[in-house]
């Protein structure tokens, strides 16, 4: 079982995320079970979203403490919120920004788990230059395909044009490829640079 | 068909594949997804010939109901919490007139303290109200036994609730297998009413009964109810016959084979109860999990029959009757009121608090070791209470629990994770 937890904000598509990675990870012929942290969600409030990717049934319905991966999909929370709490030793951290772990305060994981595990991308940048709109979602569910493989760029995208059709969907996927490619190329490159 | 749905979405697809003529509801969390991927079927001509009656109040949706389904419509409505509560003069209305609406119960808790979370408490204090009462586990058993949920009320002419884990269900997309059309329809035949209003043919339906039939009246709801107990495993097998699933019926064993200590749930838990019992087992636990998928009517015999020579019963609820304790457990130990033997109580989940892993493990080894008492609080934060106790005790002006027990945990108003 691959489990992910997905951080972000009202109105940054966080629910929406967990969403498209269990309709990725179906299309695939996965099990996958997503759910939102559920609460009176508004604008703005942190907001957690989770998903299970399995190859058998998924019968557990109890909220993920222990994650394979873990999105930010906003670095504001970094040093609110508690929230790489419980990510298993060999995991994977996707954080939107255009800074390196260093320059965001969290060196100290970069000693503590796998660096070349953790990422960052500028999904908010990305999408703003695709979609128009900040809205980082569907660029981060881009960069964790390249980062963790455990669902695959092209069922992401199959599953972010199922959600949208026409060109929303066109966009956030040309967001996803872009947030790819930059993951991509960097995984390719030493860590935790 | 295979598809990757939120639980709402596909009990409404299931909903609609049954062809109810009126919906009527107000939205309330955690039901709302429902409601709205049906008006919204509705609207696009999708679901059709059906009218999507905007209510003012629950209280309306269920009269709405009543009033459709005794002109001899397939009724449908959803709510939740408090929404439930305030329909439920309407809602014994139905049971007692006999009318077979299908009602899906998103659970969720009931206030004060106003809290939008699930536990069982909504539908729990229905219990007594003449309708059947079916739990699901999953968003696959929410869709299928939908779809038993006509059949069996209109068969009877009784009033079915479907309750399903608001949020845990209700908003976790998971895989569905999605039935056709063709196979809902030779499952669920044409809706013929036992009693109908019609002007060709006039009647009236709910009539003032004195002492005189009263108690006969309703001795005939609680014998017609009872038939329940033969019409559901019936409609469970043919079900199974043409879906190939097991969904629905009255109890489901889950390892219970030499137990030497079950668990009794409703719901969702029993997902996370089935991979406890399975890592236990593996350890060479002899544990085992049996789920109650019919509440009401109260499957006594199949109860004692699956819990027969188990020597630890701990039943598990998610709601709590103040005073007392356990409900579901104080009908188990009717079940087994023919042994020796004392069915322990564990709350939990209330107003959503996770019920996790980890807290069962400790639970059942409890369980197992004989050391828990006859009630039991899962995961209860004993200090925060004592701290509040001790402030009620210190000050006689101490103010309100809720705003005091969350100040003392640094919250102020609801929403960490």
């Amino acid at each position: 079982m691959f489990q992910v937890r997905i951080h972000g904000r009202g109105g940054q598509g966080v629910v929406t995320a967990a969403e498209l990675l269990s309709v990725a990870a179906f299309d695939e012929g996965r099990h996958a079970q997503a759910f939102p942290s559920f609460g009176s969600e508004r604008m703005g409030a942190p907001v957690v979203s989770f998903c299970r990717i399995d190859d058998r049934e998924i019968r557990s319905r109890e909220p993920i403490s222990e994650p394979d991966a873990i999105i930010v999909q906003d670095p504001t929370l970094i040093h609110q919120v508690d929230l790489f709490a419980g990510l298993v030793p060999d995991g994977c951290i996707l954080v939107n920004s255009g800074r390196t772990f260093r320059e965001l305060g969290l060196g100290d994981l970069l000693e503590r788990y796998r660096p070349e595990r953790l990422r960052t991308v500028p999904a908010s940048e990305l999408a703003r230059e695709h979609l128009g709109r900040p809205l980082p979602n569907a660029a981060l569910l881009g960069g964790v395909a390249a980062l963790c493989g455990v669902v695959s760029i092209a069922a992401v995208t199959r599953a972010i044009r199922e959600k949208f059709p026409g060109s929303t969907g066109e966009r956030n996927v040309a967001a996803a490829e872009a947030a790819h490619a930059c993951v991509d190329a960097e995984m390719r490159e030493p860590a935790g640079a | 068909m295979l598809e990757q749905l939120e639980g709402s979405r596909a009990v409404a697809e299931s909903v609609a594949l049954c062809r109810p003529e009126v919906i009527c509801a107000y939205p309330i969390s955690p039901q709302t997804h429902i409601v709205e991927a049906l008006s919204q079927l509705v609207k696009a001509g999708d679901l059709t010939p059906c009218e999507f009656v905007n209510v003012e109040s629950e209280f309306a949706a269920m009269s709405v109901a009543i009033g459709a389904s005794a002109a001899g419509a397939r009724s449908y409505t959803a709510t939740a919490s408090q929404g439930l509560l305030y329909m439920a003069e309407a809602v014994y209305n139905a049971s007692g007139l006999g009318l077979p609406i299908v009602m899906t119960i998103a659970n969720r808790a009931i206030g004060a303290p106003i809290n939008i979370w699930n536990d069982h408490s909504d539908a729990m204090s229905q219990r007594d109200s003449g309708w059947i009462q079916l739990y699901v586990e999953s968003n696959q058993e929410a869709l299928d036994v939908h779809v038993q949920a006509f059949r069996l009320a209109e068969e009877l002419s009784l009033p079915v609730m479907v309750c399903m884990d608001g949020f845990i269900l209700t908003h976790a997309y998971e895989r569905v297998d999605l039935p056709t059309q063709e196979q809902v329809d030779a499952f669920l035949p044409r809706y013929e009413p036992r009693q109908v209003l019609d002007p060709d043919d006039p009647v009236t339906i709910g009539a003032m009964v004195g002492p005189e039939a009263f108690t006969e009246v309703k001795y005939l709801a609680h014998a017609k109810q009872m038939q329940a107990l033969d019409l559901i495993p019936e409609i469970a097998a043919d079900f199974a016959t043409a879906f190939g699933r097991d969904s629905g019926g009255l109890v489901r064993g889950y390892r219970t084979e030499d137990a030497e200590f079950v668990v009794v749930a409703l719901g969702s838990v029993l997902g996370t109860i089935e991979d406890v019992v399975d890592e236990l087992r593996d350890a060479g636990v002899r544990v085992g999990a049996l789920a109650i998928r019919t509440f009401r009517p109260f499957p006594i015999h199949e109860i004692r029959e699956a819990l027969a020579g188990v020597p630890r019963v701990l039943v598990l609820e998610k709601a709590l009757a103040v005073g007392i304790g356990g409900i579901v457990s104080q009908n188990v130990r009717m079940a087994v009121s023919d042994r020796d033997l004392n069915v322990r109580t564990a709350i939990a989940g209330l107003g959503g608090r996770p019920i996790t892993t980890a807290s069962l493990r400790r639970l059942f080894e409890d369980a197992l070791a004989d050391r828990l008492k006859p009630l039991t609080f899962l995961d209860l934060d004993r200090g925060l209470v004592e701290r509040e106790l001790q402030r009620s005790r210190e000050r006689r002006r101490s103010g309100p629990h809720a705003e005091n027990m969350l100040r003392d945990i640094g919250v102020v108003a609801a929403g960490p994770v």
